[in-house]
């Protein structure tokens, strides 16, 4: 503080210079009346409703996580202990945990594949103009607009041991007797691959729309130029489109992440997350544990894990969005 | 080298509607440098897709060397391109986007530095090859545009408005170096463009569109001299040539033939103008006047002229045209008649 002071005051001493003296008309405006007070309010009160929100609602539980994590506070506990790191030992311990840790990830790590592989192939025939066009990306769009519970109730029962409609057409098919057809909740691997397939149709639209945006962003001519250059098909897609189309399917991989990563409805709804933990991921093992469970130190400490995975995720999110601004 | 053909070639885009391209026969010469001229919208860009494969002809043939390429893809004609846009790769160095071409063609890998050199030599950008396209400038940009398309040594060479995104000074420089590119290079080169003095500087012959329909081919000179139709005459030169309705023709003269009677030694017609306004145009003026009695009284001609400093706004003078300065046109069809003589008063 001791070595700045002469610009400070100096810079206080032109600020007030700059202000016009008061006039003698009227000695005592308000502050809140003057011009600058005006927009200073409007800005505080159009700007607060975004700051009360993001404080109360995502900025007290993230508090209140960290306090839980450290501490051994159940449901109803009207006592806190604080016991360092002893939640995190106690879960790393657990079986449970470990795997729903490692289907977390396979569970992102697959969906978005699928998702991307999907949406690209989806994503060039809507560029193009043709009959029914409009119809077809509503269709397209349907799943992502529809309330995520209810799409994974209807799967739920398309999925389900005895009036799946999937097995009644593998049946009448003669691909499987009845009654030996597969169960598609009821095993762990078919389980797995179930909930993978039902968060991939999820969120197929939202990545399509995405990748829809930064094909027609590319300039027609390009794809023309390597047409005349001389390219094929594939070469013109592995070497021209995509990866022209590289910073839009990396905004549509990230936010994937984060939706898949964070998001515990189909796992929920379709599994919760059974047989035998085999669906489990972390979002519903943190409220199987904290709040169906009670444990609510346990809790937050497994839901906290996810914080440095999607601290990253974050960080290369803003550099991508940074990046494709510059291009 | 190749020649480039089209038989009755048609490009209709919506049922019902006019075509873009009507009935287009033309033949390129060995190693010429043709001209598609045009006002927007007549056609000549959709003519250029449909010759490079990007655009699906109506009807009628194209054919690329002696063969019929309609049903070829661009990659099958083997042409080379250069868009309006330039249509550089903006993820790929120069050096790439110059070699693009030799890898999708399967060149040998070891000729591909040799190559690319060679190209941005003649272009002078081989300082260029590690940048990005966004690193240039527009002159550069199209410089390595017309690297990437001469790199394989196509056997035509299309080029679609490529100096429309320069700046007027850098136009002229950028003509006179494709030009001397093209002497040395010497590929049969379809040029497209709406600008008639690029289209008079470059070509070897032009051919001047009209609402999809080829209105004249020639060599500048007789597109200027001889225009086949009103259209062409009027297109070409600036100002436009002056045309008036006489009995069964229009007869047309260009403004740098209608001079004061003075410099006309044996005018076939001579008009009263009076003068309405002068241009000073540093090499030359233009002369707005109008003619003042007898049967055109009250029509609107233009003067080119060396100096109009002596005119004076609103006084009257003779002015006059030399017989083989007259244009004829049939007033029916606009097409171009045999000179006849007529009554002027």
């Amino acid at each position: 503080m001791k070595a700045n002071p002469p610009p400070a005051t100096h810079a206080l001493a032109e600020a007030a210079g700059r202000t016009p003296p008061p006039s003698a008309a009227s000695p005592h405006v308000p502050w809140r009346r003057t011009p600058e007070g005006r927009a200073m309010l409007l800005g505080v009160s159009m700007f607060s409703p975004a700051v009360i929100y993001i404080l109360a609602l995502i900025g007290v539980p993230f508090v209140l996580a960290f306090v839980y994590a450290f501490s051994d506070v159940k449901v109803g506990s009207i006592s806190y202990h604080w016991v360092g790191l002893e939640n995190f030992r106690s879960i790393l311990q657990s079986p449970s945990f470990r795997k729903a840790l490692a289907n977390s990830f396979i569970f992102t790590i697959v969906s978005q594949i699928l998702v991307i592989v999907g949406s690209t192939i989806l994503a060039f025939p809507l560029k193009d103009k043709f009959r029914g066009r409009g119809f077809v990306r509503f269709l397209i769009l349907l799943p992502w607009v529809a309330p995520i519970s209810l799409g994974a109730i209807g799967w739920k029962w398309i999925l389900d041991s005895l009036y799946s409609v999937i097995n009644w057409v593998l049946v009448a098919m003669h691909l499987f007797k009845p009654y030996s057809a597969p169960m598609w909740l009821g095993e762990p691997t078919l389980a797995m691959a179930s909930v993978i397939l039902v968060q991939t149709w999820r969120l197929l639209p939202f990545s399509t729309v995405i990748i829809l945006a930064g094909l027609t962003a590319i300039p027609k001519e390009i794809p023309e130029a390597a047409e005349v250059d001389g390219a094929g098909f594939w070469r013109k897609l592995f070497q021209i489109d995509l990866p022209m189309m590289l910073p839009i399917i990396n905004v549509a991989v990230l936010f994937g992440i984060i939706f898949t990563f964070t998001d515990m409805t189909v796992v929920y709804v379709l599994t919760a997350g059974g047989p035998y933990d085999s669906t489990q991921v972390l979002p519903s093992l943190a409220f199987f544990t904290g709040v169906l469970g009670g444990d609510l130190s346990q809790g937050a400490a497994i839901s906290l894990f996810l914080v440095p995975i999607l601290v990253a995720v974050t960080y290369f999110m803003l550099r991508m969005a940074h990046k494709s601004e510059v291009v | 080298m190749a020649v480039v053909e089209t038989r009755n070639l048609t490009k209709v885009f919506k049922e019902g509607d006019v075509g873009a391209v009507n009935n287009v026969n033309l033949q390129t010469r060995e190693g010429e440098f043709l001209v598609f001229l045009g006002p927007s919208g007549s056609g000549k860009t959709t003519l250029l897709r449909m010759i490079a494969g990007l655009e699906r002809p109506t009807g009628g043939e194209i054919l690329i060397g002696g063969h019929v390429v309609n049903h070829l893809t661009p990659r099958e004609r083997r042409i080379a391109m250069v868009f309006q846009s330039y249509a550089l790769y903006p993820h790929l160095s120069v050096y790439n986007n110059i070699a693009f071409p030799l890898k999708a063609q399967r060149v040998k890998k070891e000729l591909h530095r040799q190559k690319v050199e060679w190209a941005a030599e003649l272009l002078g950008i081989k300082h260029l090859l590690d940048r990005k396209p966004r690193e240039l400038s527009g002159g550069e940009r199209q410089r390595v545009a017309l690297a990437r398309a001469i790199v394989r040594q196509p056997t035509v060479f299309l080029l679609d408005e490529p100096l429309s995104n320069l700046d007027a000074k850098l136009r002229a420089s950028a003509r006179d170096e494709l030009e001397s590119f093209h002497k040395r290079i010497g590929t049969t080169t379809i040029y497209v463009t709406h600008d008639q003095v690029e289209a008079m500087a470059m070509g070897d012959r032009v051919m001047v569109l009209h609402q999809g329909h080829v209105r004249q081919i020639g060599t500048p000179r007789e597109v200027y001299d001889k225009p086949a139709d009103t259209f062409v005459a009027t297109f070409l030169g600036s100002p436009p040539m002056n045309l008036l309705e006489n009995g069964e023709f229009v007869v047309g003269f260009r403004p740098e033939h209608l001079l004061p009677i003075e410099l006309v030694p044996n005018p076939a017609i001579t008009f009263r103008l009076r003068v309405r306004n002068t241009e000073y145009l540093g090499a030359e003026w233009i002369l707005y006047g109008v003619i003042a009695g007898g049967k055109f009284d009250g029509r609107s001609l233009v003067s080119r002229l060396g100096s109009a400093s002596s005119f004076i706004p609103d006084e009257a003078y003779e002015f006059g045209i030399r017989e083989q300065d007259l244009h004829y046109f049939d007033r029916q069809t606009e097409k171009r008649a045999e000179a006849k003589a007529m009554a002027w008063q």
